[in-house]
Parts: C-alpha cells; sequence; structure tokens
C-alpha cells in the first residue's frame, strides 16, 4: 500500500517551519527512528529553501510542491518549484579546502549526505523536481531507518 | 517572530554570545551576522559563541558562523565555538569545519585560550 501527501507554499522562507513540522510528522508516522527523522526534516528543509531561493528567486507568484509517499520500502519526497532549473554539477564542492570558508553552498551536499538518493531532473512544464528518497529498509530486510545505524558519516 | 535568541555577557577580555533556538535562513542568520557587526564595530574582537540552547541550524547558519568566524579574523580577532550540540558537531564535522573552528566543551578551556 502507498501513502501520498502533498504540500503547496508560496515561496516565503516563513513557509519552511511548516514544510518542517510536516516532514517531521510523516518521518515519524513512517517509523524512522528520531536522529534519522532529524536529518530526513533538514534535507527537506534544504531542497526546500534552493527551490524558494535559487528556483523561484523568492518570487511570491510561483510556489513549490513538496509531495511524500509513502511504501512499504521507502519514503520519497520530491520538490519541485517553478523555475529555470540548474545544472547541480556546477554546484562546487564544499570539502574543497578553497571553498570550506565558503559561506554558501552546503545544502545539496547535506541533501546527499542525509538521504539515501537524491535526484535532480526538469519537470515537461518546467521547473525542477528533486527527487530523495530515504529507504526504510536495507535490502537485506535489516531495519536501516529504525536502528539508528544510518546517521551522517563521520569524517 | 524572532527565531534566535542572543544574550551577550563580558568574561575578562572576552565577550561571550549565548545563542538560544534556532540558526536559521531569514531572521536567525541576519540575527547573529548583525550581533557580531555590531560587536567587532565596538572593539570586541574575542568572541565567543555558546551554541549549547541552539535546537536547529541549516546550511545557511552553518554558514552565518562561517561567516562570522571569517569577519572576525580578517578585523584581527578570535572566534571560537562553546557547547556544539551532537547535532551541530555533525554538520560541522561532515563539512570538515571541525578543522576551522576552535570549539570548546569548558568555558574555563575556552576563555583560557584565549590568553590574558
Amino acid at each position: 500500500m502507498t501513502d501520498t501527501i502533498e504540500l503547496t507554499i508560496g515561496s516565503k522562507f516563513d513557509f519552511i517551519e511548516i514544510v518542517g513540522s510536516v516532514t517531521k510528522g510523516v518521518t515519524e508516522l513512517s517509523g524512522f527512528d528520531e536522529e534519522t527523522t532529524n536529518w530526513i526534516e533538514l534535507a527537506i528543509r534544504e531542497s526546500v529553501i534552493n527551490a524558494i531561493k535559487h528556483g523561484n528567486k523568492e518570487s511570491a507568484e510561483k510556489t513549490v510542491d513538496v509531495t511524500y509517499t509513502l511504501d512499504q520500502v521507502a519514503l520519497t519526497i520530491l520538490v519541485r518549484d517553478r523555475g529555470r532549473g540548474f545544472d547541480p554539477t556546477c554546484v562546487p564542492d564544499p570539502l574543497d579546502p578553497e571553498n570550506l570558508l565558503n559561506p554558501n553552498g552546503r545544502g545539496i551536499f547535506y541533501m546527499k549526505s542525509f538521504m539515501d538518493e537524491v535526484e535532480f531532473s526538469k519537470h515537461p512544464d518546467g521547473g525542477t523536481i528533486v527527487r530523495m528518497t530515504k529507504r526504510r529498509t536495507e535490502p537485506d530486510g535489516n531495519g536501516k531507518g529504525e536502528t539508528g545505524s544510518d546517521g551522517p558519516s563521520i569524517d | 517572530m524572532a527565531h534566535l535568541s542572543i544574550d551577550e555577557r563580558t568574561a575578562g577580555n572576552v565577550t561571550i554570545l549565548e545563542l538560544g533556538g534556532k540558526i536559521t535562513i531569514g531572521d536567525g542568520s541576519v540575527q547573529l551576522r548583525e550581533a557580531v557587526r555590531k560587536l567587532l564595530e565596538q572593539g570586541h574582537k574575542n568572541l565567543l559563541i555558546d551554541l549549547g540552547k541552539v535546537d536547529y541550524v541549516d546550511s545557511s547558519g552553518i554558514g552565518e558562523l562561517v561567516s562570522c568566524y571569517t569577519t572576525t579574523k580578517n578585523q584581527g580577532g578570535q572566534l571560537k565555538l562553546l557547547n556544539l550540540t551532537k547535532k551541530i558537531q555533525d554538520l560541522l564535522s561532515i563539512t570538515k569545519l571541525l578543522t576551522v573552528f576552535e570549539t570548546f566543551e569548558s568555558e574555563a578551556d575556552a576563555l583560557a585560550s584565549f590568553g590574558g
């Protein structure tokens, strides 16, 4: 069985808190532990911030859609903006020594660190779609999300 | 609504900023930037940021800490971090920023590190 929750917000940073609350609720409902819930929430917040800031350029009339899909295998979250799209390969590596003191450029890195899969694509009607997946179970059947063993890999 | 509270106090030649709440895009990051800018303008160059009561930080908040660190250093000062929560420690660690910031668990140790 698959459950879906959809949320549409205007391009205001004040609405990030609402997205954070909904994400936390959906993630807890999915059975992930507290630490994993925190990291998923952070990843989705970062994606929505990018959608508002870089996608929609904070344009009030442009919306951001957040869709949560939960099935037996994974929680999948789509974030869509109405911008002109961007090339994620052009984002500088925040771990490069020359970028360490750059105040920007860590959002996508955090998204990729805390989710199992992050994919970027263009919507046929315009805008960027970010598809983020967090598996509920390991392929071998071990409960990954529920064990707390999938926190960030620390150097 | 302000998401970040900033309490300021002095210990010797060090100004301690006790932060509480969220350092996130928008208000929280701006408040921190303004507080540090004002202190530097007033000649307070030794800054210790206490993060013990910060319950949420996003990439903008981490970026603001980096920005404050750079601004302070460029003006001949020092900015150090105290009482990192596990979440903040993880966020700094995976982006290699623990190699940049001096961090402390004890206020006394932090104050001593600034020297007389």
